[in-house]
């Protein structure tokens, strides 16, 4: 047991912590809210926006920086489009104040 | 910013992330979750940011402004019924911005902080990112062009299945060839350009081949699936980059996704695979039932209106009819005139009534329904047997008692059991057979009272009658 663990290993845990964190929590929601639940996971997979920057980061635009803009664009209209439409959604499920009870 | 407080503050935006998706247990809870999830979002592009500040801010700013403001755009312009399709556009975008990283980094590993040229480990890494985003896209947005009813202008988008013969095997061919050519990158001495460039083009034909065979009533499995494949593309590139933020969102999405395909499938009582291999649904709309010895009884709204009102309890079953014929006003108006003469009114969600998992709900919320008067499938099934009236509206399949009948195709598929009702209304077009091109028996119960028609025509016909 000796040397630093390759950050590759460290990725693998943080993976399958994650994804076990997911499993539990996706679980959890009401079927009622699954068209939200998809348009927000839709805008917190777009955080792939920061590898992105990352790409269109270096201070010479070359190829690889244009590339990376470009997909800075793409995932910002999903950034974007998927936060408002999920806000737009869940404002509907809001209670009327006049809604009829049952 | 040094990497400790790069790691610490995706390490915020990511637990915001969660939270976000936790939000979503409950209507009320969801809406603070959204908010995190914004917050989550921003913390984690502003430290991105920060670690590039001195590069070109002005380029990415520009990108992010002109992509920000067509996402505005269409989250507000779009309808409730476009929801599949939107999804569907945007996992394509996700897939393709996942290749262009990849793409990027083959091209200049050293603006990642990787070595030059990369070494093996995040080669593999970046070969599975960039050959799952590139089947996300392709594949997206053949299902963005089934959902949009673009199959009339091109065959590709065709909503019944696009099949051929030697199609599995072509597939299974062409996924060995890319994984060949992903070694063939792996090993590699330069950049590897040319293995890199020609294992994407089949990526890209792949995700194509893998939707074109699925039809047009297993699109809610295929939406799910596209979900979970954008956020596996996502958490590749993350452990390209070594970037946890990249990973632990992207593995999130990637469960949630694949969480969903699989109650859709159990829904629809098909196992994953014969989904993907596809063929199901060619029969859409045509198979004709053989009715011809059997008799319904049809009724007129009126008719229909009249057996409501005296009802004290009714429960709507809508089904996919009810949103192409955009009667969902409609039924909420004749749902409160009916709660007003006391009648008790609630809705039966089966889990594939719509598009995409939890369609319905969306659509019955927008039209204002009070959510609490939405049951699900599970929770209302034991209830029938009290119901005075059950009102089906475009549903077919998913009330088809044949379900319970052991040797028929739809054995063991959960349905809502609305032949326990005492009465059943039936709207319909016509008699023509669902998604599974089967006959029902409901149809020919002796408490059946079919009412053919248009669904927005007729409850628009039951709303009059109830004054």
């Amino acid at each position: 047991m000796t040397g630093t663990i390759d950050p590759t290993v460290v990725n693998l845990v943080v993976f399958v912590l994650a994804v076990f964190v997911g499993y539990h929590v996706i679980w959890n929601v009401t079927p009622a809210l699954h068209t939200p639940l998809m348009s927000v996971t839709n805008a917190i997979s777009s955080v792939i926006i920061v590898g992105a920057v990352l790409a269109a980061g270096p201070s010479e635009v070359d190829f690889g920086s244009a590339m990376g803009a470009v997909a800075v664009a793409l995932a910002s209209v999903n950034v974007a489009g998927g936060f408002l439409v999920t806000k737009r959604m869940l404002e509907m499920f809001k209670k009327k104040p006049k809604a009829e009870k049952k | 910013m040094s990497a400790n407080l790069v790691a610490l503050w995706y390490l915020t935006a990511s637990v915001c992330f969660i939270l976000a998706l936790k939000g979503l247990s409950s209507p009320e809870s969801a809406r603070r979750g959204n908010v995190l999830g914004i917050a989550g979002m921003t913390i984690a592009v502003v430290t991105t940011l920060a670690i590039v500040a001195k590069g070109r801010l002005d380029l990415i700013l520009v990108a992010m402004v002109i992509g920000g403001m067509i996402g505005a755009f269409v989250s507000r312009r779009v309808e409730m019924t476009q929801m599949p399709e939107l999804v569907a556009a945007m996992h394509s975008l996700v897939g393709m911005a996942a290749v262009l990283i990849a793409v990027a980094v083959v091209n200049n590993p050293g603006a990642f902080g990787e070595h030059d040229p990369l070494p093996r480990g995040n080669r593999f890494e970046l070969f599975v990112g960039s050959f799952v985003g590139a089947v996300t896209f392709s594949g997206s947005v053949i299902a963005f062009g089934k959902l949009a009813g673009l199959g009339k202008k091109f065959r590709l988008f065709s909503s019944a299945p696009v099949t051929f013969k030697g199609q599995h095997p072509l597939n299974l061919l062409l996924a060995i060839v890319m994984i060949g050519f992903g070694l063939a990158f792996f090993l590699a001495g330069g950049k590897g350009w040319t293995p890199f460039i020609v294992m994407l083009g089949i990526a890209f034909a792949l995700g194509v081949l893998i939707i074109i065979p699925i039809g047009g009533a297993d699109m809610p499995v295929v939406i799910s699936m596209l979900n979970s494949y954008s956020g596996w593309a996502a958490a590749g590139i993350g452990f390209s980059l070594n970037n946890t933020m990249l990973i632990i969102a992207g593995s999130l999405v990637g469960s949630s996704g694949a969480i969903l395909s699989y109650i859709m499938c159990k829904a629809m009582n098909r196992s994953f695979f014969s989904v993907i291999l596809g063929g199901f649904g060619a029969a859409e709309g045509t198979a004709a039932a053989g009715t011809a010895d059997k008799t319904v009884r049809s009724g007129s709204a009126e008719d229909a209106a009249f057996l409501l009102s005296n009802a004290e309890s009714v429960v709507i079953v809508p089904g996919y009819g009810l949103a192409v014929a955009r009667a969902q006003h409609a039924v909420k108006e004749m749902a409160q005139k009916l709660i007003a003469k006391g009648v008790s009114v609630r809705y039966a969600i089966h889990p594939v009534a719509g598009r995409m998992p939890g369609h319905m709900n969306v659509l019955l919320a927008e039209a204002e329904v009070p959510y609490d008067q939405v049951v699900e499938m599970e929770d209302i099934n034991g209830e029938f047997g009290n119901t005075d009236v059950v009102l089906v509206l475009g549903a077919n399949d998913v009330v088809n008692p044949l379900a319970h009948q052991k040797g028929s195709p739809i054995y063991g598929m959960p349905i809502i059991e609305a032949n326990k009702a005492r009465t059943v209304l039936v709207n319909k077009r016509s008699m023509a057979a669902g998604y599974a091109g089967l006959d029902n028996p409901l149809f020919y119960m002796d408490k059946t009272m079919m009412v053919f028609g248009d669904a927005k025509k007729v409850v628009e016909d039951m709303v009059k009658a109830l004054d």
